[in-house]
């Protein structure tokens, strides 16, 4: 874990994402003034909308690494495709616990399911939630990172298409914190979003970073065994859903 | 919608639910970050393994080459 941490570019976004996340949390609770709808309860909104926005950006991001993958043939695209997902996914799942207990605070309800908002994004979260079986269904690494690929791809549009439908969607019951129009923020309240959700984007960058570097050590460590000591020494990878 | 026209909970009630949305999100980040810690460090410990046992082979090798020698 250290020698990974020694590698420059992962220490400098550490760094970033740690200095970015406690002026967050600094803004949020020292500087935001509380909403004059929602009183303190507001405060989850500076985690909840962050984790949702950069989870869907990663779920984008994941089936555009996974064109890369098709277009180059080359497994690394798979791989740096297969942690976007995951770390979004991870993403999604905070975002969705966050929002639930917002929706009990606010609501009075853990879930709301006339609410198109909630329900789209659990959709998309479950949709990407069988990334990872279908991953593990495929033993040849090769079909495997093929077939992810075309489905991180197909999966990766949708996002963007449940967006705008959400967003056209009449009788909102879900707040809009920001609109194409500029949205309904005072300044102070703006800028702490931002702030969060500029550190929520680093961390996202971060996880990824760490995680791809641990497979990447993974890889090379059954590459070298396998040069050096024979087949028979490596045990067989067997099923995985991770890129091998 | 009711559901919006509903008043805002007072600090001492809304203060639980703040803090739990933030302890969740600190929990998921140190759950993972300790996940991949203890891998990596299983990783760096196997690969230090591989170094030795490559080291110890070398000797061998040239403990034989040096027994050939003086044969």
């Amino acid at each position: 874990m250290l020698s990974t941490l020694k590698r420059p570019s992962l220490r400098v976004l550490t760094f970033a994402t740690v200095a970015v996340i406690g002026a967050a949390f600094a803004l949020t609770f020292f500087y935001a003034p509380l909403d004059a709808d929602q009183g303190f309860v507001q405060k989850i909104f500076y985690v909840h909308v962050p984790l949702a926005i950069v989870s869907l950006c990663g779920f984008v991001l994941g089936g555009i690494l996974a064109i890369v993958h098709l277009r180059t043939g080359d497994r690394k695209w798979d791989l740096r495709s297969y942690v976007a997902i995951h770390m979004a996914l991870i993403f999604g799942v905070g975002g969705l616990i966050t929002g639930a207990i917002w929706a009990k605070a606010s609501w009075g309800h853990w879930w709301i399911w006339s609410d198109p908002t909630l329900v789209s994004f659990l959709i998309v979260v479950l949709l990407f939630a069988t990334y990872q079986p279908l991953r593990f269904s495929i033993e040849d690494p090769e079909r495997q990172a093929r077939y992810a690929s075309v489905f991180a791809v197909v999966a990766g549009a949708f996002v963007p298409l449940n967006f705008i439908a959400v967003r056209a969607a009449q009788g909102l019951v879900h707040p809009r914190v920001l609109t194409l129009t500029g949205g309904n923020l005072p300044g102070s309240m703006r800028l702490t979003f931002t702030i969060s959700l500029i550190g929520i984007a680093l961390l996202y960058a971060t996880l990824c970073k760490l995680e791809i570097e641990a497979k990447r050590s993974r890889i090379r460590l059954r590459r070298v065994r396998r040069q050096l000591l024979g087949d028979d020494a490596v045990r067989p990878l067997g099923r995985s859903a991770a890129p091998s | 919608m009711t559901l919006l026209a509903a008043p805002a909970l007072p600090l001492h009630k809304a203060g639980p639910y703040v803090a739990a949305a933030y302890i969740v999100f600190l929990l998921l980040v140190i759950a993972y970050v300790a996940i991949i810690a203890v891998r990596t460090s299983r990783t760096e410990r196997q690969l230090d393994e591989l170094e030795r046992d490559v080291k110890a082979r070398e000797e061998e090798h040239r403990d034989d080459r040096d027994r050939e020698y003086v044969a």
